[in-house]
């Protein structure tokens, strides 16, 4: 359950960029989320509304995105989306030569918040 | 309005870890983080490569553990010196957590400080302690399946160890699937196979460990 510290350092950095604009109601935070970085949305929506229940930031909306899993194939160098649909188990055959393993990951384990909306 | 922020989350937990990163270079200690699910022999592995590399190098773990003392007195018999973190129910080290402990440590007469992160294959991937070497340890009764449910962990390793060989002839339990799984989102991803209860397999583990505390004291 490390949605908690997540939530509290998102916490922080949003009334540091209130603070900073001089906003003082927060309606939406956007987070972008690696989809090989361990997030659970469920847990993170969670760990959120109860760090926010009863201060000023209670009521805003968290929109988790993810983002997809892309990887430079080991042997090829072809860039591509590892397409499996099951969340866990991962199948990263390179659609251009076959290959398996030794790739490199590009996208898929950022964790950041890309914008508030506040007034 | 809307504010564009575009900024990591885990930022805080990151600037430490790179002020970890730099204290640890001008001290020129190596500092490895080991992480794996509970019971996969993260404390037995320890006090077998400690048994070794204590003969060749001054070295010192720290114990992060959820509660009790138990593994930093099984470590403390070995001769190392031990430093307990009890992270309260916290499921991972963090960079602050570390940073205080350090205050208990004198880095400058440390070759090599390990760090044995609190078991769990999810949550201590995403907490960069400013560790030199990231090593996930994984043991043959959890499956061979473990890296491609817990690719995270996998993908930020530097060495993949598995542990309990011994027991490979009573278990259905593939090690080419395992490594493979482990090195799809891995190219660079080392591999150890080894028995920390029979020994078996060790010396390559220590070999490499002393090698980068050499190169490190080199640098």
């Amino acid at each position: 359950m490390h949605e908690m510290s997540v939530a509290q350092s998102l916490i922080d950095i949003i009334r540091s960029e209130m603070d900073k604009n001089a906003v003082t109601t927060l309606q939406t935070v956007k987070v972008k989320a690696g989809r090989i970085n361990a997030i659970v949305p469920e847990a993170l929506e969670t760990a959120f509304w109860s760090l926010t229940q009863g201060t000023s930031l209670e009521g805003a909306r968290l929109e988790l995105e993810t983002v997809p899993l892309e990887l430079e194939c080991g042997s090829c160098g072809t860039r591509f989306i590892s397409s499996t649909e099951d969340t866990l188990l991962l199948h990263a055959e390179c659609p251009n030569c076959g290959w398996e393993f030794g790739h490199r990951v590009i996208t898929g384990r950022e964790l950041y918040i890309e914008y508030i909306e506040a007034d | 309005m809307q504010i564009q922020v575009v900024r990591k989350i885990l930022e805080h937990n990151e600037e430490t870890a790179k002020r970890l990163h730099d204290t640890f270079r001008s001290h020129k200690t190596l500092v490895i983080n080991l992480m794996s699910s509970p019971g996969a022999g993260k404390t037995t592995l320890l006090e077998a490569t400690l048994d070794t590399l204590q003969r060749s190098f001054n070295t010192a773990v720290i114990e992060g553990d959820i509660s009790t003392t138990r593994d930093a007195e099984r470590i403390a018999a070995t001769g190392a010196q031990t430093l307990q973190i009890n992270t309260d129910g916290a499921c991972h080290l963090d960079s602050s957590m570390l940073l205080q402990a350090l205050e208990h440590l004198d880095l400058s007469s440390l070759d090599l400080l390990f760090i044995e992160n609190v078991g769990n294959l999810v949550c201590p991937a995403e907490f960069d302690l400013g560790e030199d070497v990231t090593v996930t340890l994984l043991s043959v009764p959890e499956g061979d399946d473990k890296p491609e449910k817990y690719p995270g962990m996998f993908a930020k390793s530097h060495a993949l160890i598995l542990n309990k060989t011994d027991l490979l002839p009573y278990l259905s339990f593939d090690v080419k699937r395992a490594e493979t799984a482990a090195r799809t989102v891995n190219r660079d991803l080392l591999f150890f196979a080894v028995s920390a209860a029979t020994g078996e397999g060790l010396e390559g583990w220590t070999q490499w460990i002393a090698d980068r505390v050499r190169e490190k004291k080199a640098a």
